[in-house]
């Protein structure tokens, strides 16, 4: 980012090559359709290439990158909210019905595993979808980007004690709400590790 | 440590990131309470279930999108300083008329003249000031005592003429 900031249009190249997969899925996961996401993707970069000048290595550039996106997701489905309210009757019954990215199935899979497969996933971004804010914002920085807690609780401006709290209740919720596929799971690794046996 | 301060040690435990001395204390909790323990072991296989969820790939003309954005954006250039900017120009244009405004106002001198008068009547009292401080040329002053007593009660400013007429009747 230095580099950028020195006038390095070279270096920008390399930190959309870095970012863009894992911010594109972050604004995803959070506004659950693709061209949006793609949109507050580029807007984030844009962002980031103007203030460049006045980037200071004081935080992780990670944390500066992700802050914006997470204020920009936010006000996006706030504003998104009140224009579907104006719209509902049109509107599609799901919001990702026709927004939902198109995933190629693995060779190997047959067509009606990959469906399952997908209607698995989808279901599993519902739930994540149905947090509060801030949780969904944690729990994505933390099980997907893999941040440190120091890290979210600046992106989210708390405090890491209130972070533990809040990520806590996030995943009881999501351990209630996903407990059909948990409890399959567990019982899939269970028969595996007899199998092993 | 209680069921409920073991939730918010729990996930760093679970994602490793706890102190040796937190971590300590959730296996102890942990090897002693059977309901904490079947939830830790759901979180465990919770985060396996996420990590189901694909990785979305952006769309091929995204990095094109970008530059494109990239190359629209205004670029900064030497010469710009040099360039008025539009705010700055239209502050000064403004500070130059009120200024000419000022300039040109009427200007009123009755106050100057007025206050030079004053000036110069105080100047006067205070030119007298060493006669009236002077103790000897007050106690010498007896012309006071050559006008007669009930002339001295009338008021001070009753003419003096008026006074001599009616001396010359009585």
């Amino acid at each position: 980012m230095l580099d950028v900031k020195a006038g390095d249009d070279a270096s920008f190249d390399l930190l959309l090559q870095k970012y863009r997969t894992p911010l594109v899925n972050f604004l995803y996961r959070m506004v659950r359709d693709t061209a949006t996401a793609e949109d507050l993707a580029q807007e984030v970069f844009l962002r980031v290439y103007r203030a460049r000048k006045q980037y200071s290595p004081s935080a992780k550039f990670t944390t500066w990158l992700f802050r914006i996106a997470t204020n920009l997701a936010l006000n996006s489905m706030r504003d998104n909210r009140h224009h579907q309210k104006d719209v509902s009757i049109d509107a599609p019954t799901s919001p990702d019905e026709d927004a939902a990215p198109m995933q190629l199935p693995a060779p190997e899979m047959r067509i009606d595993e990959h469906m399952i497969e997908r209607d698995r996933a989808e279901f599993i971004r519902g739930v994540i979808a149905a947090l509060p804010e801030k949780q969904r914002v944690a729990v994505l920085l933390h099980k997907y980007e893999e941040m440190d807690y120091g890290e979210i609780a600046r992106i989210l401006d708390c405090s890491e004690s209130a972070l533990k709290s809040l990520l806590f209740r996030a995943y009881e919720t999501l351990r209630v709400q996903l407990a059909p596929l948990v409890s399959a799971s567990a019982r899939r690794a269970g028969k595996e590790a007899q199998h092993e046996m | 440590m209680k069921c409920e301060d073991v939730s918010k040690e729990l996930i760093p435990y679970l994602d490793r990131r706890a102190s040796s001395a937190d971590r300590h204390e959730v296996e102890e909790h942990l090897a002693a309470c059977a309901d904490c323990r079947t939830r830790a072991e759901e979180l465990r296989t919770l985060w396996s279930v996420l990590d189901e969820v694909p990785i979305v790939e952006p769309s091929l003309g995204f990095d094109a999108r970008m530059r494109a954005r990239i190359a629209e954006e205004p670029q900064a250039r030497w010469y710009r300083w040099f360039v008025p900017q539009p705010r700055l120009a239209m502050a000064m244009a403004l500070l130059l008329a009120v200024s000419v405004w000022i300039t040109r106002l009427p200007q009123d001198n009755s106050g100057l003249a007025g206050t030079a008068q004053n000036e110069q009547q105080q100047f006067q009292v205070i030119k007298n000031l060493d006669v009236l401080e002077n103790y000897d040329v007050l106690s010498k002053f007896d012309a006071l005592d050559e006008v007669p007593a009930d002339e001295q009660a009338t008021p001070a400013d009753q003419p003096n003429d008026q006074q001599k007429q009616q001396d010359d009747g009585t």
